[in-house]
């Protein structure tokens, strides 16, 4: 009972200091006062003015279709390599996993900065597209690491019956596979949205001039002050996730799906193995 | 007969992990021995040597053991305390970790300042408390809490992992057998833990040695780690070989942690 109950303390105490940040970004997205130190009243002026500034909106574009886009992309070359993979010999199958983990134990600025290197020895100019394809390359892992231990929990016999019974191999693998495999593919989905969204430091490095993700502003901002019209922005888009991950989860109006979107359990995995985001 | 063809499904992966992270490497230790002309040195590689340098790199180590350290003494009593305490450990866990992500890293980290400075949250309820101020803004302390705050969950979920995996009846056998709390820990929980451990440690540790962003917002520009060091040269003053350079003294330490990892990381990949 008292080991309970103090355990419940310690998790209350790494709560704060998980949400701690988040609660002072939140409330300072209503404090008046353009400087941070003091509170000067409640206002809602940085959330009506945050859709007027057009510097803030086109980063938040940006980075909504980068993340958008390079999950895309990644999740599709990550889920044909794990499909690509089961045909494949032990080795074959190893070599594809122990290149899959550099970028995951990489460091991020080593990551950057090669691939700076790469587009500057190609003389390609940076920009948008140079960004996509750094962040195809770090998300492509976590789709990976994703859909694998899902095919390998796979009963490949209903495949091979879908073929006993006629089905050409495509028709095979979309009706009989894919669906198995629907939320393991979401959830890498997700993850690599995630990732991308938060990067800072590949971003950095990768991007041309004229170029921003709502990171790097928030990085060339730092210095001078933040803009509070930012705070408001994320806290909108925390607000909007939070809703998003309830409605999910405690879907109270339907019964789940089997392929169903587990984004709490099987992240998780994910994320285990993951790297830190900066 | 079909299972031949089907295998070049993973080729376009191939194809863009060569293009886009074996040759980009390669790309770093090409700059890494060449002068600007493209002549074979060794100075780039050998500049670590230089104070400036090697002061940022061992602060850097300084840093990340010590925040490696302190995210594991937080991160394994709660790691404990989730396999007892919540019935639903793994999902709540992955929702509070998970969830704070949504909330840009950079911003997370600038809040700290807010906590933390002269006149901020801390302080303010210090005042409140009639408890003396304490000044952490902008020196070491204040660059190891964001290390801490910023890479906890990537200790916390692999242990998570392999503390939630441990099979309850092995410690109820313990007990059974005359084992107290104290034995089942050093004996079967910790031992059983270790792969959990180990990935987080190099997890945390990485990222940590090679930041350049908490230092630049936690550390007031005044504190210079190697990232830092190579992010500049990099970005401001264009010397890519030094870059690059010192960006292969930071590959060593990421292929020793790879190497950690995966010994210990064996019996996952099947």
């Amino acid at each position: 009972m008292m080991k309970s109950a103090l355990g419940r303390v310690y998790l209350t105490l790494v709560l704060i200091f998980l949400y701690a940040p988040i609660a002072t970004l939140m409330i300072l997205s209503f404090n008046s006062s353009k400087s941070r130190a003091h509170w000067g009243g409640f206002t809602l002026d940085w959330y009506l003015e945050l859709f007027s500034n057009e510097e803030i909106m086109a980063a938040f574009r940006t980075t909504l279709f980068l993340a958008f886009l390079s999950a895309l992309i990644a999740t599709v070359l990550g889920t044909a390599a794990c499909t690509g993979m089961q045909f494949m010999k032990r080795k074959g199958r190893s070599l594809i996993m122990g290149i899959t983990n550099i970028p995951m134990l990489n460091a991020d600025i080593v990551t950057g900065v090669s691939l700076m290197l790469l587009f500057l020895a190609a003389r390609v100019s940076m920009g948008f597209t140079t960004v996509l394809i750094a962040h195809i390359t770090f998300n492509i892992p976590y789709v990976i690491l994703s859909v694998m231990p899902r095919y390998r929990e796979l009963n490949k016999s209903t495949y091979e019956a879908a073929l006993d019974l006629g089905a050409r191999p495509l028709y095979a693998f979309f009706s009989v596979v894919l669906p198995d495999l629907m939320g393991a593919i979401l959830s890498g989905f997700l993850m690599s949205f995630t990732m991308s969204l938060d990067d800072f430091i590949i971003t950095h490095f990768t991007q041309g001039p004229g170029f921003d993700t709502l990171s790097t502003k928030i990085y060339s901002e730092v210095k001078k002050g933040i803009n509070p019209q930012i705070y408001a922005l994320s806290t909108i888009m925390f607000l909007v996730v939070l809703l998003l991950l309830f409605f999910v989860n405690y879907k109270p109006w339907a019964k789940r799906p089997h392929g169903e979107i587990k984004v709490t359990t099987k992240t998780q995995v994910i994320v285990a193995s993951g790297k830190g985001g900066m | 007969m079909n299972s031949s063809k089907n295998r070049y499904l993973a080729s376009p992966y191939l194809i863009w992990s060569a293009g886009f992270i074996i040759i980009p490497l390669i790309m770093v230790l090409y700059y890494a021995f060449t002068d600007y002309d493209g002549r074979l040195t060794f100075s780039n590689v050998s500049a670590i040597i230089y104070y400036v340098n090697i002061k940022a790199l061992v602060l850097s180590v300084i840093f990340s053991v010590v925040a490696t350290l302190f995210c594991l003494l937080i991160a394994y009593p709660l790691c404990l305390i989730l396999t007892t305490v919540i019935k639903n450990g793994s999902s709540f866990l992955s929702l509070i970790f998970i969830l704070p992500m949504w909330m840009n890293s950079l911003l997370r980290t600038y809040a700290w300042q807010n906590i933390l400075e002269r006149k901020g949250v801390i302080n303010g309820i210090l005042a409140f408390l009639n408890l003396p101020p304490f000044y952490i803004i902008n020196k070491p302390p204040a660059i190891l809490l964001g290390m801490i705050y910023d890479f906890l969950p990537f200790m916390v979920l692999p242990v998570y992992n392999s503390v939630s995996r441990i099979d309850k009846d092995i410690l109820n056998a313990a007990r059974d057998l005359g084992a107290d709390s104290f034995d089942t820990f050093v004996r079967i929980i910790w031992p059983l833990s270790l792969p959990g451990v180990i990935s987080g440690i190099t997890m945390v540790f990485v990222p940590s040695l090679t930041t350049f962003v908490i230092s630049d917002i936690l550390g007031g520009g005044k504190i210079l780690l190697i990232g830092n060091v190579i992010e500049q040269l990099f970005t401001q003053d264009s010397d890519w070989n030094a870059g690059a350079g010192l960006s292969a003294i930071l590959m060593i330490f990421i292929v020793i942690s790879m190497f950690v990892t995966a010994k210990y990381d064996r019996e996952d990949i099947k």
